[in-house]
């Protein structure tokens, strides 16, 4: 049944004045076989999960309407958003998919379709899956262990635990590294060597010797076939993140070690290569048009919830290139017909997981409960109200973000706040309780300190050019995958399509231009040098929560976007 | 390589690749020797360094290749790895483009030592480092983009 809440509740209006009765929550739930019986094709299944971000229980979570393409990438899958999105493919208004793949009336389409995600949930899908598919494996991208107040207050051991029940055969990581070096290795030669989990990285190796820290893949069976899934892990790990927590390890893209993997792989008998990245799609789509022999990279890290392989020619052939979207919303369902030593033919999906359409697995739901119960009245302190939507991903920035860096001016007396451009954190409806879990999506990471700093109007345009480059770098190789750094106090305009130092301009504060030479107070959190101290966000945020007790009109400090042309499908065109 | 060996190596008193080169009679130490270049090692732009190395009119090769972070992982120590695949190279220098003194290195590689080195150099900001080498002669060149940045904001 594909209708909106005002569709439905005309109907239900007609419905109610005919004299029908009718059980509203039924008839919008539907029958999920419709959507989760997919026949199998061909004799190797591979499931893919990514970037859960530690949610354990269903959740909203809002998709961004700026997602911004720069070179080559421009107006290309990943980078279309809302109704440029649903035309290129194919999807309707107002249905299920477009709820789930895009940010269009979000409020209204949460409250008609439910929220997604949840490991109980997932399980059930993951085991229907399978039971149709032998020899089916669970494939986990990473960005896993981190995203909430349980994996940050068990050290990760929730996540842990959960994806083991979950099935996961294979892994490779990114945000786990931030438990740190040792935490990483205890897991992989203790509780995943006991369970059978694979953990696999080409492009970990040891600073002084340059050894691999992992192993690079993994070769598996599948009903009579060799398929090898080599592991990448976030190449920008120790950049991204404080140094401290991986000293001895080096990262990178290692472009040249994935080629040799790949020909040592198809050598030993590989029949099909997979590669599970946690590369970012704009990257991942670089290194398939330069690495031979990859059959599909199935890609994380920029939470894109894409329904189609892309294929990108190389010296090779083909090579497909996936990105499975954020926080438990989708599983992605790859089967293969492997004939002959190679892929003949193939078939995708991307299914969002429907919690209303998929009944929690029982097993599952008792472990997480198992995993709340020491924390539960902590988790369910109502810290104020929203009469917003509140929600964290886009480019720019988001209304939780604004509150956050609200939170930071007041509470640090700043007239400027820096707050990271991180894609994960939930989204909550009008009308919610924020409650400390709902704080805790937002800010649970393992250097949460909170800081306040004198700088001057140059560094502050100099940290805005690096981070933007970050995101907007022509060459793929050369991002790191997060959003913008949210920016409180000031406003400006960015031009993407220039180069590093000359895309920020017009920064303005309370009227004013900033002053190159002038000293502010710039509060911010999230250091990524050696500081190692200063009150943990969620406190700060928490304060502030607590005596404004109401959150309404929000205005999220969003930058004049300028130079990207007037119909630029990687931004809403309301905001352009 | 196990721990035990990479104990073993850490500890044999810092002495590198480059020390056991020049032990092996390999490699000069420039830097010792009472003529080196000093007016390009001072050179405080990399055309001054280029035209006191004498290369003006190096030639791009695709014979040299150059192994570096796209992103440097810390811009104090950015591990760069030297290749040249021309014959008879006789010398390999290094350069990072926007450093306040270019030329980081000279390697003076003498009987008939293998055209590769391996170094790491400290870079300021984000720019291309280069390598020209000389081999019979005549100067050819590559560079690559290493980006160094403030970090942060991961996804």
């Amino acid at each position: 049944m594909h209708m909106n809440r005002r569709e439905f509740l005309q109907v239900i209006g007609v419905a109610a004045a005919s004299g029908l009765a009718l059980h509203t929550r039924q008839a919008l739930a539907g029958n999920g076989d419709a959507l989760y019986d997919v026949p199998r094709i061909g004799n190797v299944s591979l499931l893919h999960m990514t970037d859960c971000h530690a949610q354990l229980l269903p959740i909203y979570f809002r998709e961004p309407s700026v997602n911004i393409g720069v070179g080559q990438a421009a107006g290309h899958p990943p980078h279309l958003v809302g109704e440029y999105f649903l035309k290129y493919y194919g999807m309707k208004p107002h249905t299920r998919d477009a709820y789930a793949f895009t940010y269009l009336d979000f409020a209204e389409a949460a409250r008609t379709y439910g929220n997604l995600g949840g490991f109980a949930h997932i399980k059930t899908l993951v085991d229907r899956l399978k039971a149709s598919r032998p020899g089916a494996l669970l494939l986990d991208g990473g960005d896993t262990w981190q995203g909430s107040a349980t994996s940050l207050w068990s050290n990760a051991q929730d996540m842990v635990d959960a994806g083991i029940a979950l099935g996961v055969n294979v892994m490779t990581a990114h945000w786990e590294m931030t438990y740190g070096a040792e935490r990483v290795t205890q897991v992989v030669n203790g509780d995943f060597k006991k369970a059978g989990v694979d953990f696999v990285a080409q492009n970990i190796h040891t600073s002084d010797f340059g050894d691999q820290v992992f192993p690079p893949y993994v070769m598996k069976n599948i009903n009579g076939v060799q398929v090898a899934i080599i592991g990448q892990a976030f190449p920008y790990t120790p950049i991204a993140h404080p140094r401290r927590f991986v000293p001895d390890w080096t990262f990178g893209i290692n472009q040249d070690g994935m080629q040799k993997w790949v020909n040592e792989a198809r050598k030993k008998g590989a029949q099909a290569v997979i590669v599970l990245s946690h590369n970012g799609m704009d990257v991942d789509l670089k290194m398939a048009s330069r690495v031979s022999g990859i059959d599909f990279i199935l890609g994380g890290h920029t939470h894109d919830g894409v329904p189609r392989p892309v294929p990108v020619k190389n010296a090779g052939g083909v090579t497909y290139v996936t990105n499975a979207g954020s926080n438990g919303k989708f599983l992605g369902v790859l089967d293969l017909d492997v004939k002959n030593g190679k892929v003949a033919a193939w078939q995708y999906k991307l299914l969002p997981v429907f919690s209303n359409l998929l009944p929690a697995d029982p097993g599952m739901s008792r472990l997480i409960q198992k995993v709340r119960a020491p924390y539960d009245k902590k988790l369910a302190e109502k810290l104020a109200v929203t009469e917003e939507v509140l929600y964290r991903r886009g480019n720019f920035n988001g209304t939780f973000d604004q509150v956050i860096l609200d939170a930071l001016m007041k509470v640090k007396d700043a007239e400027v706040a820096f707050s990271p451009g991180f894609r994960w954190g939930t989204s909550l409806l009008p009308g919610e309780a924020i409650t400390m879990e709902h704080l805790m999506d937002q800010t649970a990471i393992t250097y949460p300190y909170t800081t306040l700093s004198e700088l001057t109007g140059e560094q502050i345009k100099g940290i805005m050019e690096d981070v933007c480059d970050n995101l907007f770098n022509p060459d793929p190789y050369y991002q790191q995958g997060g959003d913008m750094v949210r920016v409180g106090g000031i406003s400006y305009t960015v031009d993407p399509a220039k180069l590093v130092g000359h895309r920020i301009s017009n920064m303005m504060l309370k009227g004013k231009p900033v002053d190159p030479k002038k000293t502010y107070k710039v509060a911010g959190w999230a250091p990524v040098g050696n500081t190692t101290s200063g009150a943990p966000v969620w406190e700060v945020v928490g304060q502030y929560l607590r005596d404004v007790k109401t959150i309404k009109h929000v205005k999220a400090n969003q930058p004049k976007v300028v130079g990207i042309g007037a119909h630029n499908p990687g931004i809403a065109p309301s905001l352009i | 390589m196990d721990a035990l060996r990479r104990n073993i190596l850490k500890n044999a008193g810092g002495v590198g690749m480059i020390g056991l080169a020049i032990g092996a009679g390999l490699l000069k130490p420039t830097l010792a020797l009472a003529d080196w270049n000093k007016s390009a090692f001072d050179a405080k732009t990399v055309p001054e360094a280029v035209k006191a190395l004498g290369a003006a009119n190096a030639a791009e090769s695709k014979e040299i290749a150059i192994k570096a972070p796209d992103i440097a992982e810390n811009g104090v120590v950015v591990p760069v790895e030297i290749t040249s695949n021309i014959p008879g190279t006789e010398y390999i220098m290094v350069l990072a483009e926007n450093n306040p003194t270019p030329l980081i290195a000279d390697f003076d590689l003498t009987n008939g030592a293998m055209g590769y080195v391996a170094i790491r150099i400290k870079m300021g900001k984000t720019g291309p480092v280069r390598a020209i080498v000389k081999a019979n002669g005549k100067f050819y060149t590559a560079f690559k983009q290493v980006k160094v940045t403030i970090g942060g904001c991961g996804g």
